[in-house]
């Protein structure tokens, strides 16, 4: 009886598993045997196997650490920014007010643009010379000339988290917002019999019952923000100031041709992207754990 | 993978809209071909008009692929669809320095195109199109590096036209600070193409250039690019950043300098001739009062240089047209390139779009020398354009360009002295190329 459950159990989940390994595993398995052959883009039926060497070469190569280091600053700045802004919005949305549908719709406004569109026109708008970025700010005396935003090496990964967080914190904020709207209304009522201020029910009540949603939020994020290619490319090129680990493998891969050393470069995103996600979900079911009660 | 998926959306967003159907009744049509140009300044529309030509002429239908703007990002688009054998697009715009990348991916056009026809046309870039004996592309346009300058900012304020590059930096500077203390605060001296990408190279070459510092890789397989000359140029050109040239130049490319100088906001702009006649059209600000000239000498000051008075280099660019192996129709394709390669097509396309034929006849004719004044006098610099070292360094070409312009970029950023980023860079191109051998 068991057995045939089990088995019963195996044929359900066969076309989900069958149709995983076609669509992850198989592309998934082909970067990494790639990464260890010399093969080039234009004659990819000719490779020789190679080993290590190309992660050997990649470990050695500056520029590879430091579009390690933009990518995890990207990710890790911009993601804390967007959670807390998004909790932040989604407490004020969240509150009964009127034109609070009007409100919602139109704070999806940046996360349902293309993201290659609105690079496109954050590019423009932070320009140095006709940019209406510096023109504002310039208006209201915070700098005393124009600034070249995303040609400075010292403010062009800033300007890029910042149209990151423009375009993303809707998203965090939609699923705080959905967690919200679940918590029942009766366990604040209590809480202002008890007498518990307001600060203390949002950090006694509020976030502890929507840590567990939060925390999918978050993982979503960072791995999404860990892949980054879109917003640099388009606001800067490949410039080495901002170029994170899929601008850097592109490179490789397409523009120089050179798809042994460039799966490399993707099979490392990818363990970067795993041991980000294991520390997420060890970390995350740890503090789960510890809530009284769950 | 996360970056394929961006790839692809972001070619599928390049190509979808601008795929639509143009020209030719359908009634008539044989045969539809796709064709991909530039798109800065007018290539787009003149293309266009020139293909809708051959197609009302011949009865077959034209659709334009229109591509990223940025060479860089052109090429990796090609290099994505040749890579994957598709027959999307039949005929292909390609930059001087893509030949020898591509090569594998393009039609033969030796035995179509005879001698005759070949040596009517610049031969730099027939020799550069030229691959293991396999003529792979018809020039269509030549280019080089131009001066624009601000013929009445230099009167007023009593200055010629720079002969050197440090004179230069001297009269841009004298002109912006005058100017800005009489209230026009957002003029600069100069800009270029500074973002880190192709056109960095070619900007970078000609400083070098200019100054007796070799060409990157020399024809030998030498890497050349860390010499005292070399430093000298670089470091003079970082000296303009932030005095006479807008840090955003970090970040520009061809048309967004233009941008700069044609709203009247600088002196001097290093171009390709594209921007002459966008500079006087109707709506332009400084219509009528641009000048253009010789690139500057490196010298003097060129003291460790073989030439200490410099040179007035421009680096060589253009356009070709090449027919795609993968192409279902080669034999109209192949049509559509001579059509748009003739003598007529590159005529009307120096007198509207400024875009220097490669045919040399042209130059002695007097309607395009009556729209285009500079391509007579300046002759002699298209001929002796300074080539990149495409042709040497081969499929591995693209790697060489992006090592240097990154260094320049870092250079030029103030991140690294020109010394230390001179020597990884060789360090580096002595690796790419396999210590001179770059055939292996």
């Amino acid at each position: 009886m068991q057995r045939a459950r089990r088995r019963g159990a195996w044929l359900f989940l066969a076309p989900m598993l069958l149709v995983l390994a076609g669509i992850a595993g198989w592309p998934l398995g082909r970067t990494i045997f790639f990464s260890l052959t010399d093969a080039r883009l234009d004659l990819l039926g000719d490779y020789g196997f190679i080993g290590l060497e190309n992660y050997l070469w990649l470990a050695r190569d500056p520029e590879w650490w430091a579009a390690v280091r933009n990518t995890l600053v990207f990710a890790s700045i911009s993601v804390s920014l967007e959670t807390l802004l998004g909790i932040v919005i989604a407490l004020v949305l969240n509150a009964r007010m009127r034109g609070r549908g009007l409100l919602r719709a139109a704070m999806l406004i940046p996360w349902a643009i293309p993201t290659v569109v609105s690079a496109q026109m954050w590019g423009w708008m932070l320009h140095d010379q006709y940019g209406v970025i510096n023109e504002m700010f310039l208006a209201v005396g915070l700098i005393a000339e124009p600034r070249a935003w995303t040609a400075d090496y010292g403010t062009a990964l800033a300007a890029i988290i910042a149209v990151d967080v423009w375009k993303t914190t809707p998203f965090m904020a939609l699923l705080v917002l959905a967690a919200l709207q679940l918590l029942p209304e009766e366990l604040y009522e209590a809480a202002e019999i008890d007498g518990l201020g307001p600060v203390g029910r949002f950090f006694r009540i509020t976030l502890p019952l929507i840590w567990p949603a939060l925390m999918v939020a978050i993982i979503f994020r960072t791995l999404d923000a860990l892949r980054v290619f879109d917003l640099m490319y388009v606001l800067t090129g490949n410039s080495r100031a901002t170029a994170s680990m899929s601008v850097y493998a592109r490179q490789q891969l397409v523009d120089f041709q050179d798809v042994g050393y460039g799966s490399a470069a993707a099979t490392g995103l990818f363990l970067v992207i795993a041991i980000v996600t294991a520390l997420f979900l060890t970390f995350g079911r740890l503090r789960l754990g510890a809530e009284p009660g769950r | 993978m996360a970056w394929r998926a961006a790839i692809g959306f972001a070619v599928a967003l390049a190509i979808a809209p601008a795929a639509a159907q143009v020209s030719a009744p359908p009634a008539r049509a044989q045969v539809t071909l796709a064709i991909s140009c530039g798109a800065v300044g007018m290539e787009l529309e003149l293309c266009r008009e020139g293909a809708e030509a051959w197609a009302r002429q011949t009865g077959n239908r034209i659709t334009m692929v229109s591509t990223p703007s940025g060479s860089t990002e052109r090429l990796a688009l090609y290099q994505q669809l040749l890579a994957a054998r598709s027959a999307d697009i039949d005929v292909l715009q390609l930059d001087v320095v893509w030949p020898g990348i591509l090569a594998r991916h393009l039609m033969d056009l030796s035995p179509h195109v005879d001698a005759a026809e070949r040596v009517r046309h610049f031969p730099a870039l027939v020799r550069n199109n030229t691959v293991e004996g396999r003529f792979l592309a018809m020039p269509w346009l030549t280019n080089a590096g131009l001066l624009y300058y601000r013929r009445d900012l230099l009167e007023r304020h009593g200055r010629t036209v720079p002969e050197s590059w440090q004179e230069l930096a001297e009269t841009a500077g004298l002109i912006m600070r005058a100017e800005r203390a009489a209230g026009e605060d957002r003029l600069w001296g100069l800009v270029f193409q500074g973002r880190a990408y192709e056109g960095l190279t070619v900007n970078a070459l000609e400083w070098l250039h200019s100054h007796g510092g070799g060409s990157i890789v020399e024809a030998d397989g030498r890497v050349s690019v860390n010499t005292p000359d070399a430093r000298v140029a670089i470091a003079q050109a970082a000296s303009w950043i932030g005095t006479i040239t807008p840090r955003g130049v970090l970040n520009y490319a061809e048309e967004e300098a233009r941008g700069v100088f044609q709203t009247g906001n600088a002196v001097f702009m290093r171009n390709w001739p594209y921007a002459w006649p966008l500079l006087n059209a109707e709506d332009s600000v400084v219509r009528g009062r641009v000048g253009v000239a010789l690139l500057p000498r490196g010298g003097p000051g060129g003291t460790h240089s073989a030439t200490p008075q410099g040179a007035h280099s421009a680096t060589l660019g253009g356009e070709q047209l090449a027919v795609s192996r993968y192409s279902r129709h080669p034999e109209q394709a192949l049509s559509l390139v001579l059509y748009l390669t003739g003598r007529e097509e590159q005529k009307r396309r120096a007198i509207t779009g400024g875009f220097n034929p490669s045919r040399l006849d042209l130059y002695e004719d007097a309607e395009v020398l009556g729209a285009n004044p500079f391509f007579g006098e300046l002759f002699e610099v298209f001929v002796n354009a300074v080539p990149r070292p495409s042709a040497v360094t081969g499929s591995r070409y693209n790697q060489v360009s992006a090592e240097f312009w990154n260094a320049v970029h870092v250079v030029l950023a103030g991140q690294v002295a020109p010394g230390p980023a001179l020597d990884r860079l060789e360090r580096n191109l002595t690796r790419i190329g396999r210590g001179g051998r770059w055939d292996r």
